[in-house]
C-alpha cells in the first residue's frame, strides 16, 4: 500500500486518502456553452505524466494538492490548496460584470 | 510390516522430525504412522508410499518433485480443505487426507484411460474443439466442467478463525538462509527493528539440506555461527513458517502465518529468498521417483529418508556432484551422474565422487524414465550419448535404478522482487535472469541476486544488510566489504536441459501436463511470444505458477523463433507468491458501530434496532411478533397524541463566519442570505451533474452562524464536499462537523407542546412567539438546547438538539414529563411511514445517483436567480429539457392488494417506466399509499399505472397529489 505525505498528518497510509481527481478550471458557468460544461462535468482529462490532483485525507477531512506522475504511480509533491489557490473565488450572473 | 523403518536413516539425520513422538494419519482410507515433524509427504514416503497425486490432465500418478512445496504435485484434500501441500503440511493425529483428480482410487484410477487420448489433445484443445458444430459446447461442457477445477470444495465446511496483525520494522529480510541471516545481523547492528521471516521452520534455508563441500561439515558450522548471532541480536525478530506473499507500493508486505495476515510495513527490505531448482526435460520425468537434487537432500536431512536404493543422477553443475555424495552417504548407490556438459566441473566435489568409485558419465543425459506398471515408480533409465544441446545418438542403454536425481540449474526466486518492481535481465555467461535494477529502499542478496558461493552469498547478504540499515535511517557502521560481480553464478545452471522425446510425455510444465512439442506447438500455431503462449497453452498457470517453466517458456520461444533471451522477459509475476486462503483476506473484519446517547434507553424499551449507515437505531419498540402492531401504534401516538424519535443521527454541521450566507447560497439550491435570525429553512444539495445527493435543514441562529443538518448518511460526503469546494473559493467560514457532539429528539404530536413546556419553561413555546421553522436557543430540563419547529412527520414537532453528554438526560426528562400525556417513543419504521403520509422524500430512497430536483418534483427547492450553486448549471440545462420520469404520490384504495415492495416496477405495455421507492400501508390514511417514478405523461393526478409485484402480478396504482395527510399543512404549524 502506498504512503501519501498529507501536508497536515505527515505520512499515512493511502486507504486514509480519496483522490478527487485532476485540479481543474471550471468554465464560467454562466457564460460557458452547454457543450463546455458537459466536458467539465463528466470528462476527465486522464493524462499519462505528472498531474496536480485533489486528495482529501479522510479522518481529518483535509483537502490538498497531490503532484503524481499517472505513469509511474509516483508522488513528486504535496502541498496546501492555498498554494494554488489565493484568491476569494466570485461568481457573477449570467449578464453581469466577468468572474474575478 | 513397518516400512517406516525401512526406509528411515539412523539419526541424526532427520533434522525436522522428533523420533521420540509418532503421529498416526489416514491417507486414502489407510492410516499410516509417522514422527512429530514429518510433512504428509515424508511420512508416506517413509512408509514406501510414494504416490500422492494423480495430475490436472492425464492423470499420471504423481509424487514430490521438490519437497520445498514449489510445485503441483502434492496437492491433496485435507479433510474440507483442498489444495493442501502434502510436502509443506505437517501431519497431526487423526488427519484424514485424500488424494485428488482420480475416480474411483487414487491407487487405481478409473479417469487414468485419458492419457491414451492425449495425442488427440493438442494445445489449444479447447480453442480447437468444442465450437463446430454450433450447440456442442453445450454438451461437452458438462464432461469438461466435471474433470475442471482442482480438489473439492464442502460447502458446508465449518468456519475457521482468521485474524490480521500490523507490524512494523525498519528492516525485513524475507529468507533467513545465509545471505537473509548474514543481512538481518548486520542490519541488527544499526539498532534498528528487524524482521527475519522464512517459510521454512528453521533458519538457515540451503545450509540445512544442500553439501557445501566434500566432507560436508562447512554448512552445519556456518548454521551454528548464524543461528547464534541471530538469537543474540535482541532487536531481530524471527518469524519462521512465515511466507511473504506479496511486496506492494512503498514496502507494504504481506506476511502469511498459519491463519494471521501480518501488514508490514518496513523503511527497507532486503530479499534473500534464494533460488529454485529447475527440472530437466525427459520422457517420463513425472514418474514418482524423479525428483529435484535437492528435494533428495531435503528428504535425507529433513526427515530421514532414504529416497531410493539404487539412483542416477542428471547434472549439469557441482551441486549434482553434491548430490551423489550426499546419496551415497545416505545408503543408496549411485550407478552414475550422468553430466550433460562435455566435461564435468571443476571441483573438489567431483573428485570425491570419483574416490567413492562412482561412475561419471560426461556428455551423456538421461533422455527417458522407465516405470513400473501403472506409472507408479522410476524402475530405470535410458541413458544416451549427446550429439549437440537437447539432441542424442539415439542408442540408448538402460540403467536400473529407482530414484532419478536432477540437478541442472536454478532460477532465482524472484517473485516477491518482481512485485516489488525490480528489472532482471537474462544473462548468458550464466544462463538466468539476474537481478539488474531495484526500486528504492530495496535490497537483494544471496541466489536470488545470482550469488551461489557461499563466502559470497555471507558477504552479500553482510553488505545488504547494511545498506538497508543504512537506507532505514539506522546507525550504520563502516560499510562491510562490496562483494563481487561473479559470485559462482557460472557454470550453475544449463542452457537447454531439455531432450524432447520422439513418443512424448517430456514435460516442460507438470502441472498443466505440456510437453516439448505442445510448446513447439503453441509456438508453430502463432503465438510466439511468451505472455501469448502462457495464455494459450496454459503453461505456468498452473499451482506452481511457473516456478519451473516460466524459464523454459521464453527459452522455447528463443530457440523456435531465433530471438536474442537477453530481449526477452519472462512472464509477469504478479501476487500472491503463494495462495491465500479468503479466511486470509477477510480476517477479522472491524466494523464501527455508532451508538446514540440514548442507546441504552431504547433497549430497556424493548426496541428492535436496525443499521442506518454506522449507527444502530431503533426501528420499532416490541417484539419481532407484533412488528406491524407496533408501528400502526407508534404511528397512531403521533397523529393522535405525542411520541418521541431519537434524531442524533442526523448530520450536523456548524458553519459560521461572515460569508456563512454565501456559502450556503454556493452549496444548497436555496437562497439563504435573507434568511432571517431565528429561522429555518430547507436545503437540498446537487452535485456537479445536477443530481440530488442531500437535504436537511439551514438554521440561523445568529447573522454569521447557521447550524446546517444533513442526512445521517451524507453528513460525512456533505461535510468533505464543502472543505472540497472552500478550499478554493476561500471564503470566509469555518465548516464543523458536529453530528458527533449532539445528541437530538422529536418530541411531535398535538400534545408536544404542552409536554415541552414542562421543561422548557423559559422560552415562549406559544406559535406566535415560536413559530414553524422558527428556531431557538433555549434550555431544556437545565441543559442548553438547540430548538427547530420541523414538519417531517407532519405534526406540530419539536427537534431538540443537546451536547451529545447530555442526550439521556434529555431522554429521560422529556419521557417523564410526557408520562401524563401517555408519550411514547417511536421508531425509524413509523417515521418512515409518518413523512411518507406528509409525501416527505427521503434522499438515497426516494431518489438515485441521476435524480434531478424536476424529477424529485421539487422545483419550488431550486433558486433560479442565484449566480451559481454547485450543480446549478446542470440543473439549468436539465430545465431546458423535457422529463424522463417523474416521482408522484400514489395510492393504492384496493385492501386486497399487498403493499408494493422498493424497486417493484412500473410497467406500461411491456415497457419499463418507472419504479416504487416507498410504500406503506398508513394506518392513518387507512390504504396503501408510496411514492413512484412514472413517465410523466402518466404523472397527473388520477392517473392510473401498473405495478408488477412479486411473482409477476400487477397491480393498480393511482397517482394523487401530495399530500396524503393534512394538505394545508395545519397541523404542523398549530
Amino acid at each position: 500500500m502506498k504512503i501519501i505525505n498529507c501536508p497536515l498528518n505527515g505520512p499515512r497510509n493511502a486507504l486514509e486518502f480519496v483522490c478527487a481527481g485532476e485540479v481543474r478550471t471550471m468554465p464560467d458557468p454562466a457564460r460557458c456553452s452547454d457543450h463546455e460544461w458537459a466536458d467539465y462535468t463528466f470528462l476527465e482529462n486522464n493524462t499519462a505524466g505528472l498531474v496536480k490532483e485533489w486528495w482529501c485525507h479522510v479522518p481529518s477531512s483535509y483537502w490538498f494538492i497531490a503532484e503524481r506522475n499517472t505513469v509511474t504511480d509516483e508522488i513528486t509533491r504535496t502541498y496546501p490548496a492555498g498554494e494554488l489557490f489565493r484568491e476569494r473565488v466570485e461568481f457573477a450572473a449570467a449578464g453581469e460584470g466577468e468572474k474575478k | 510390516m513397518s516400512a517406516a523403518e525401512s526406509q528411515r536413516l539412523p539419526a541424526p539425520a532427520g533434522l525436522l522430525i522428533d523420533r521420540s513422538r509418532r503421529i498416526g494419519f489416514n491417507f486414502e482410507g489407510r492410516r499410516y504412522e509417522g514422527f512429530a515433524g514429518d510433512t504428509i509427504a515424508s511420512a508416506l514416503i517413509a512408509n514406501g508410499h510414494w504416490l500422492l497425486a494423480r495430475s490436472f490432465k492425464y492423470r499420471r500418478p504423481r509424487s514430490v518433485l521438490t519437497m520445498a512445496g514449489q510445485d503441483g504435485n502434492t496437492l491433496v484434500q485435507i479433510g474440507a480443505e483442498p489444495n493442501a501441500l502434502a510436502d509443506r503440511h505437517p501431519i497431526a493425529e487423526g488427519l484424514m487426507v485424500h488424494g485428488q483428480n482420480y475416480d474411483g482410487s487414487l491407487e487405481h484410477d478409473r479417469g487414468a484411460w485419458i492419457e491414451m487420448f492425449g495425442r488427440f489433445m493438442p494445445v489449444g484443445f479447447y480453442y480447437k474443439a468444442f465450437f463446430k458444430p454450433k450447440g456442442s459446447w453445450k454438451y461437452w461442457e458438462k464432461f469438461i466442467r466435471a474433470r475442471a477445477g482442482l480438489g473439492k470444495v464442502d460447502l458446508h465446511a465449518h468456519h475457521d478463525y482468521f485474524d490480521k496483525e500490523y507490524l512494523f520494522a525498519d528492516v525485513v529480510v524475507i529468507g533467513g538462509g545465509p545471505a537473509g541471516m548474514a543481512a538481518a545481523i548486520e542490519a541488527a547492528k544499526a539498532g534498528g527493528e528487524v524482521i527475519l521471516i522464512d517459510e521454512n521452520p528453521q533458519l538457515g534455508g540451503s545450509l540445512l539440506y544442500a553439501r557445501f563441500d566434500q566432507e560436508g561439515a562447512r554448512a552445519a558450522a556456518v548454521t551454528r555461527e548464524l543461528t547464534a548471532a541471530v538469537a543474540a541480536a535482541k532487536n531481530i525478530r524471527v518469524m519462521t513458517d512465515t511466507t511473504c506473499t506479496g511486496w506492494f507500493a512503498d514496502n507494504w508486505l504481506a506476511l502469511i502465518s498459519g491463519s494471521r495476515l501480518y501488514k508490514v510495513r518496513a523503511k527497507a527490505v532486503v530479499q534473500a529468498a534464494g533460488s529454485i531448482e529447475q527440472p530437466a526435460v525427459f520422457r517420463n520425468n513425472d514418474v514418482p521417483g524423479v525428483m529435484l537434487g535437492s528435494a533428495a537432500q531435503r528428504l535425507i536431512r529433513f526427515y530421514g529418508i532414504r529416497p531410493g536404493k539404487r539412483a542416477m543422477v542428471m547434472a549439469s553443475n557441482a551441486d549434482g556432484y553434491a548430490v551423489a555424495l550426499d546419496l551415497a552417504d545416505a545408503g543408496v548407490e549411485v550407478g552414475g551422474v550422468v553430466d550433460i556438459n562435455p566435461q564435468p566441473p571443476q571441483s573438489p566435489l567431483v573428485e570425491a565422487v570419483l574416490r567413492r568409485g562412482i561412475s561419471i558419465m560426461p556428455g551423456h543425459a538421461i533422455t527417458e524414465a522407465l516405470h513400473s506398471l501403472g506409472k507408479k515408480h522410476v524402475v530405470g533409465a535410458h541413458i544416451e550419448r549427446m550429439t549437440g544441446e537437447g539432441t542424442t545418438d539415439g542408442k540408448a542403454a538402460r540403467y536400473e535404478c529407482d530414484l532419478i536425481c536432477m540437478s541442472v540449474g536454478y532460477t532465482p526466486a524472484a517473485q516477491t522482487l518482481y512485485h516489488a518492481g525490480a528489472k532482471f535481465r537474462y544473462d548468458h555467461a550464466s544462463n538466468m535472469y539476474r537481478l539488474e535494477a531495484l526500486p528504492a529502499h530495496a535490497f537483494a542478496a544471496g541466489s536470488a541476486n545470482g550469488a551461489y558461493d557461499l563466502d559470497a552469498v555471507l558477504a552479500e547478504g553482510r553488505h545488504a544488510g547494511w545498506a538497508a540499515a543504512k537506507d532505514s535511517g539506522g546507525n550504520a557502521g563502516t560499510e562491510p566489504p562490496k562483494p563481487a560481480r561473479d559470485q559462482g553464478a557460472n557454470g550453475q545452471t544449463h542452457p537447454w536441459p531439455v531432450f524432447p522425446h520422439p513418443k512424448g510425455k517430456d514435460f516442460v510444465d507438470f502441472d498443466e501436463d505440456l510437453t516439448s512439442k505442445d510448446l513447439k506447438n503453441g509456438i508453430a500455431d502463432g503465438y510466439d511470444n511468451p505472455e501469448l503462449l502462457k495464455r494459450y497453452s496454459t503453461i505456468g498457470m498452473g499451482p506452481s505458477q511457473g516456478r519451473h517453466s516460466a524459464v523454459a517458456n521464453v527459452r522455447f520461444v528463443a530457440r523456435q523463433t531465433g530471438r536474442d533471451l537477453a530481449a526477452m522477459a519472462v512472464t509477469t509475476q504478479r501476487p500472491p507468491y503463494r495462495p491465500e486462503k479468503f479466511g486470509h483476506l477477510a480476517g477479522r473484519i472491524f466494523d464501527p458501530a455508532r451508538r446514540t446517547a440514548m442507546h441504552h434507553r431504547h433497549i430497556e424499551a424493548g426496541a428492535r434496532m436496525m443499521v442506518a449507515g454506522t449507527w444502530y437505531r431503533p426501528a420499532y419498540y416490541g417484539t419481532k411478533d407484533q412488528r406491524d402492531q407496533s408501528i400502526r401504534e407508534e404511528v397512531l401516538a403521533v397523529r393522535n397524541n405525542v411520541g418521541l424519535i431519537d434524531v442524533s443521527t442526523l448530520g450536523g454541521l456548524d458553519v459560521r463566519g461572515p460569508d456563512a450566507a454565501e456559502f450556503l447560497n454556493r452549496m444548497y439550491t436555496f437562497t439563504y442570505t435573507k434568511l432571517e435570525i431565528g429561522r429555518s429553512r430547507y436545503v437540498l444539495m446537487t452535485d456537479q451533474s445536477g443530481a440530488v445527493v442531500d437535504d436537511g435543514v439551514a438554521c440561523r441562529f445568529q447573522d454569521e452562524h447557521f447550524y446546517v443538518t444533513a442526512t445521517t448518511g451524507g453528513v460525512d460526503a456533505v461535510y468533505r464536499t464543502m472543505l472540497f469546494w472552500n478550499a478554493q473559493w476561500r471564503l470566509n467560514v469555518d465548516i464543523a462537523n458536529v453530528t458527533a457532539a449532539y445528541a437530538g429528539v422529536n418530541i411531535a404530536g398535538p400534545r408536544a407542546r404542552e409536554v415541552l413546556e414542562k421543561v422548557c419553561q423559559g422560552t415562549d413555546l406559544s406559535p406566535t412567539a415560536f413559530p414553524y421553522l422558527g428556531v431557538r436557543e433555549a434550555v431544556v430540563a437545565g441543559i442548553p438546547a438547540r430548538l427547530l419547529r420541523v414538519g417531517f412527520v407532519g405534526e406540530l414537532g419539536y427537534e431538540i438538539h443537546v451536547p451529545a453528554s447530555q442526550g439521556e438526560a434529555l431522554w429521560d426528562a422529556l419521557m417523564e414529563a410526557g408520562r401524563d400525556a401517555g408519550i411514547r417513543p417511536f421508531g425509524v419504521e413509523a417515521q418512515r411511514c409518518l413523512r411518507l403520509e406528509k409525501g416527505h422524500i427521503i434522499i438515497g430512497q426516494d431518489t438515485d445517483g441521476l435524480t434531478t430536483p424536476f424529477e424529485a418534483d421539487m422545483p419550488w427547492a431550486v433558486a433560479k436567480k442565484k449566480p451559481f450553486y454547485v450543480g446549478g448549471r446542470s440543473v439549468a440545462i436539465q430545465n431546458a429539457r423535457p422529463l424522463s420520469r417523474k416521482l408522484v404520490g400514489f395510492e393504492i384504495t384496493d385492501k386486497s392488494v399487498p403493499v408494493p415492495e422498493e424497486c417493484h416496477l412500473v410497467v406500461r405495455g411491456g415497457q419499463l417506466t418507472g419504479r416504487v421507492t416507498s410504500a406503506v400501508m398508513s394506518p392513518t390514511v387507512d390504504r396503501i399509499i408510496g411514492l413512484a417514478y412514472v413517465a410523466p405523461d402518466q404523472s397527473e393526478p388520477g392517473q392510473t399505472f401498473d405495478i408488477r409485484i412479486d411473482g409477476g402480478r400487477m397491480i393498480q396504482g393511482t397517482v394523487v397529489r401530495l399530500p396524503h395527510y393534512d394538505p394545508d399543512g395545519k397541523r404542523q404549524e398549530m
